[in-house]
């Protein structure tokens, strides 16, 4: 028989995809309010992942469980998670996030999940590949080094069988490969995963019933003190565009001129 | 008289400066020799993969001495090579297949010992898949918050990288007493591969037995550059409208510059190309002395894997796409007329 899954989907909430960032005036961080957020894409691929194995019910899904740590607004996120299909969600609440500063690093929130994982009874945990605002790409592979679990990242493709062992293809430069392991394991989802559903109107009255549960960082007992101390944040150069030309000699021709043919 | 008082300002200026000037230097090299280095070298198939000696080249800006790490089977001569890059002292081996395919259950608790045990204060590895893979799980490991994908080193605890898809630069200073950083291979030349003489010691082997298997691979096959080292790139994106047009359109212009090939998430997506050769912040970063697209619009999630190009030249029909804010040269034009033209005019 395979053991039932209990799923834990991190899920942040990050500047929307869609916005070009810009850095505050006293470069510092970048400007997040009055700017839309959404949930980070590669979240979303995990969700998704998370509710498709339920749906193939094999093995069976017990509950999954989405949480996001940072604002009150997380919240969003959260509803987000719960109305494509999460059945509950644990919100860490973590005042003044979001400002650069009080925002919890990778490892911090990799010991956060590992003590979530215990208390929740979990054996697999989804997240996705990287955030799009931090651009990190840390926080699955180190919670699986703090439970010492099997890990793979960077999912393209998932199966789990009836013995418990999750294969998985992962890409990789120049192509994928296939890992396996036995449960409990973590997988971080790549772009090419799956294609997440929108939530639908009714869903999403739903998940508004759906339970949610605040907690904070003292409730795990997590230190939030940063390693990394932002010293400033800057603009990239601006790159000027060069101008156009008429016709393919004309782009040989400049190229030629730039050396770069 | 003036000569005569110029120069005695000159050689005052001259007793301020040069006592500094030395206790300056003695300052850096004593700070230089606590430094020490670990750059954690990459091999397939015995075979060492070139462009994880960018990792050196991060470390010999640092300063302080650099020791490589090599583990795997059959990896002799991957050692020796190693060993004759310039700036590299000793390269430490563990020879066991194991870690042949770096899986990282063992692969992290390998090197998590081998760095306690030379007690190094900086590790370096490219944020390649493999990097990626393995360096934050040896983070957790030693209680280390991790710096990805780093552009430039400003001091011994201070890195440059981007971030939100490269439309932030970040400049942190790090508390850890081991500085754990994953550095972007296209802002790191790959280090000389001659002019050195390590010493080869071998490492400590915890032998962590894991549960966790390799089964298989599927490796593009290419005889083209390798993209993320390529010093050209040509990079189609939607506009190439199929797969049958991509593989018409964008190779010959490839092998006529001697390129590689890349492309956007929309072409990758539409199933036009292989999803190795994304290009973009989820794919790979490239920064070649020529990068020239077909049919890409420029969204900033592509952007921020080419933008550092010396020079970008883009094809599109659109005026008013937003790759021809960033291109040095742009041509509006169907690509379908304007590609095959160039391609037979360089081949000229």
């Amino acid at each position: 028989m395979p053991t039932p899954l209990k799923i834990l989907v991190p899920v942040k909430r990050v500047i929307d995809y869609a916005v070009k960032p810009r850095v505050n005036k006293a470069r510092t961080a970048v400007e997040t309010s009055g700017v839309k957020h959404s949930m980070n894409p590669f979240d979303e691929l995990s969700i998704e992942a998370a509710v498709r194995m339920r749906e193939s019910k094999n093995p069976p899904v017990d509950d999954i469980l989405a949480l996001s740590a940072g604002p009150a607004k997380c919240v969003d996120v959260l509803r987000t998670a719960m109305a494509m299909g999460a059945d509950r969600s644990i919100h860490v609440e973590i005042p003044d996030a979001g400002q650069g500063q009080a925002e919890l690093e990778p490892l911090g929130v990799a010991k956060l999940l590992a003590k979530v994982v215990a208390d929740e009874g979990r054996n697999l945990v989804i997240l996705g590949k990287q955030s799009i605002d931090d651009d990190s790409s840390q926080t699955g592979q180190m919670l699986a080094g703090l439970l010492g679990w099997g890990q793979a990242t960077q999912a393209s493709k998932i199966e789990i069988d009836d013995s418990d062992r999750v294969t998985v293809t992962r890409e990789v430069d120049g192509g994928v490969e296939t890992v396996r392991f036995p449960l409990p394991g973590i997988i971080t989802t790549d772009l090419r995963l799956n294609e997440p559903r929108y939530a639908s109107l009714p869903n999403i009255m739903k998940a508004k019933k759906k339970k949610l549960e605040k907690k904070s960082l003292s409730d795990y007992g997590v230190d939030e003190r940063r390693r990394l101390k932002t010293v400033k944040v800057e603009e990239p150069p601006p790159r000027k565009g060069g101008g156009k030309v008429e016709d393919v000699d004309g782009l040989i021709a400049k190229l030629k001129e730039l050396g770069a043919i | 008289m003036l000569l005569t008082i110029r120069h005695y300002a000159f050689r005052q200026a001259q007793c301020y400066l040069r006592p500094s000037k030395t206790s300056n230097r003695q300052q850096l090299s004593a700070f230089a020799r606590l430094l020490s280095s670990l750059a954690v070298l990459e091999q397939r198939e015995g075979k060492l993969q070139s462009a994880s000696l960018s990792a050196v080249t991060a470390a010999q800006k640092l300063g302080g001495s650099i020791t490589g790490f090599i583990a795997g089977s059959g990896i002799r001569s991957v050692v020796e090579e190693a060993a004759k890059v310039e700036g590299v002292e000793k390269i430490v081996m563990v020879e066991n297949s194991a870690y042949d395919k770096a899986l990282p259950e063992s692969y992290a608790p390998l090197l998590a010992e081998n760095i306690k045990k030379e007690g190094f204060t900086h590790v370096f590895a490219g944020h390649s898949a493999f990097g990626k893979n393995l360096m934050p799980r040896v983070s957790a490991l030693l209680d280390v918050q991790q710096i990805s994908d780093i552009t430039a080193i400003k001091g011994e605890d201070t890195f440059v990288r981007p971030t939100y898809a490269g439309n932030a630069i970040l400049t942190v200073q790090s508390s850890d007493k081991i500085k754990i950083i994953t550095i972007r291979g296209t802002a790191f030349a790959t280090a000389e591969a001659e002019g050195g003489s390590a010493e080869i010691t071998e490492g400590v082997d915890p032998k962590v037995e894991i549960e966790t298997e390799w089964l298989s691979e599927d490796l593009a096959k290419s005889n083209r550059p390798d993209l993320a080292t390529a010093s050209k790139v040509v990079s189609g994106g939607r506009g190439l409208k199929s797969k049958e047009d991509f593989d018409r359109i964008i190779p010959p212009l490839a092998d006529a510059l001697g390129a590689a090939i890349g492309a956007s998430r929309a072409a990758v997506d539409s199933g036009f190309a292989d999803n190795s050769l994304q290009v973009g912040q989820t794919g790979k970063n490239v920064a070649p002395q020529l990068y020239l697209c077909a049919g890409i619009s420029g969204a900033i999630q592509h952007l921020a894997g080419m933008k550092d190009s010396k020079v970008i030249a883009a094809i599109n029909k659109d005026a008013d796409a937003p790759i021809f804010q960033v291109a040095d040269v742009g041509l509006i034009g169907n690509l379908f007329d304007k590609v095959p033209e160039l391609t037979e005019k360089l081949k000229q």
